[in-house]
């Protein structure tokens, strides 16, 4: 079977795994993403054999967690990769993720349509974004998110593009507080 | 709460690619639970990261991976961890074991207190409790430090720091930061090296309090 499409809509699919246990759905979110969580983890310094796990394993959290998706705030991708990043922590550092508290979701037992299609436009946005920058600022992107880099290098600001992503996210964390108040 | 002192832009995307040490990433996941600024910035550079894995270049998955995955869904969902009551946020209950009352205090002298919790060795995290108008002894910074504060204030030469507000110092700073009076400041602080006291009292006893 060739690879899904560029446009595939990984949200859609993730509401099939979390609404009916879709292993179809599943299927396709795993063909995509696990060789991308291997790669990743692998640039960060683990073994093949290692990757190769911890790759099934954050796919796994993916099936777990679903029903904590929450694509006003953030795509598949970026949700994805933070399962990742906090298995590659564990796994490679040996250490716990201290974590934010979660945000529960509000009375609207689904988000808001409008606000998950922003969230997805403005996530492409920054991706063509960053694929524009110069190439010395992207490898030193690049480096900091493989692990390359170490916090006391990552002294100065980095010139991302984040303003209006940032917004997007705001208004989504204000209408979550507003509907929990 | 209204915060005046944040998280930096350069230490919110090494959090979001997840490269500090244990007892950094506690402080800051502490100032995120309160803080939807940085929550924001955060899921920004986060996104970042969304973006990265998307071209990070993939390598082909072993055969039977998707059966072997389907293999580990057996195990319980986790639940959320929410906000609860209480002077601690989750990350900070979480390591502490509870919240104000739980912590297990060592007394540093002049009425400082000091609770050291477990953390990954690249850097120290601890509660300090600074009775209301006392002040932690003149310092320098070997590497960064950072304090959050969880209530009460302080006042160092550089501002001053209430309920939320995180002061991030490095090598360029020498501070001694004086507890406000009117409430017992209680803050929650992170180093990744020791600090450089100019007094001889604090320097002869630092072995000891691994401060
Ligand atoms: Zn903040
Ligand atoms: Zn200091």
């Amino acid at each position: 079977m060739s690879e899904p499409q560029a446009e595939t809509d990984w949200t859609a699919l993730l509401g099939q795994v979390r609404d009916t246990q879709d292993r179809a759905a599943f299927a396709l979110l795993f063909r995509h993403f696990a060789p991308r969580i291997k790669g990743f983890l692998m640039k960060s310094g683990a073994s093949a054999a290692l990757a190769e796990e911890c790759a099934q394993d954050v796919m796994a959290t993916v099936w777990q967690k679903a029903h904590l998706f929450d694509p006003a705030r953030a795509s598949v991708a970026t949700w994805v990769f933070t399962i990742a990043r906090n298995r590659r922590i564990d796994a490679l550092r040996k250490s716990r993720r201290p974590e934010p508290e979660d945000l529960p979701w509000g009375p609207e037992a689904e988000p808001d349509q409008q606000d998950a299609l922003e969230m997805a436009q403005e996530t492409a946005r920054l991706g063509a974004a960053l694929a524009q920058l110069p190439e010395k600022q992207r490898a030193l992107i690049e480096r900091a998110y493989f692990g390359d880099l170490s916090h006391s290098e990552i002294a100065q600001e980095t010139g991302l593009p984040l303003g209006t992503i940032k917004s997007r996210i705001r208004l989504a964390l204000d209408r979550l507080r507003h509907h929990m108040s | 709460m209204t915060m005046n002192h944040h998280i930096s832009e350069p230490m919110l995307m090494a959090y979001a690619a997840g490269t500090l040490p244990e007892a950094f990433n506690l402080v800051l996941a502490t100032h995120l639970s309160l803080c939807d600024d940085c929550r924001a910035q955060l899921a920004a550079c986060e996104a970042v990261g969304g973006a990265l894995l998307q071209d990070a270049g993939s390598v082909a998955m072993d055969a039977g991976s998707f059966e072997a995955c389907l293999a580990r869904l057996a195990r319980p969902t986790p639940a959320p961890r929410l906000a609860a009551k209480g002077l601690f946020p989750a990350p900070l209950r979480d390591y502490v074991g509870g919240d104000l009352s739980a912590v297990q205090w060592k007394p540093l002298g002049m009425g400082v207190r000091q609770a050291i919790l477990t953390t990954d060795k690249l850097a120290t995290a601890r509660l300090l409790y600074i009775p209301a108008g006392h002040g932690v002894p003149d310092h320098g910074h070997r590497g960064i430090e950072l304090t959050l504060v969880l209530q009460g204030a302080f006042s160092d030469s550089t501002s001053r720091f209430g309920p939320g507000d995180l002061e991030i110092a490095n090598e360029d700073l020498d501070h001694t930061p004086v507890a406000e009076a009117g409430m017992d400041c209680i803050c929650l602080a992170a180093t990744d090296a020791p600090l450089r006291f100019s007094g001889l009292i604090p320097r002869l006893a630092q072995p000891f309090l691994r401060i």
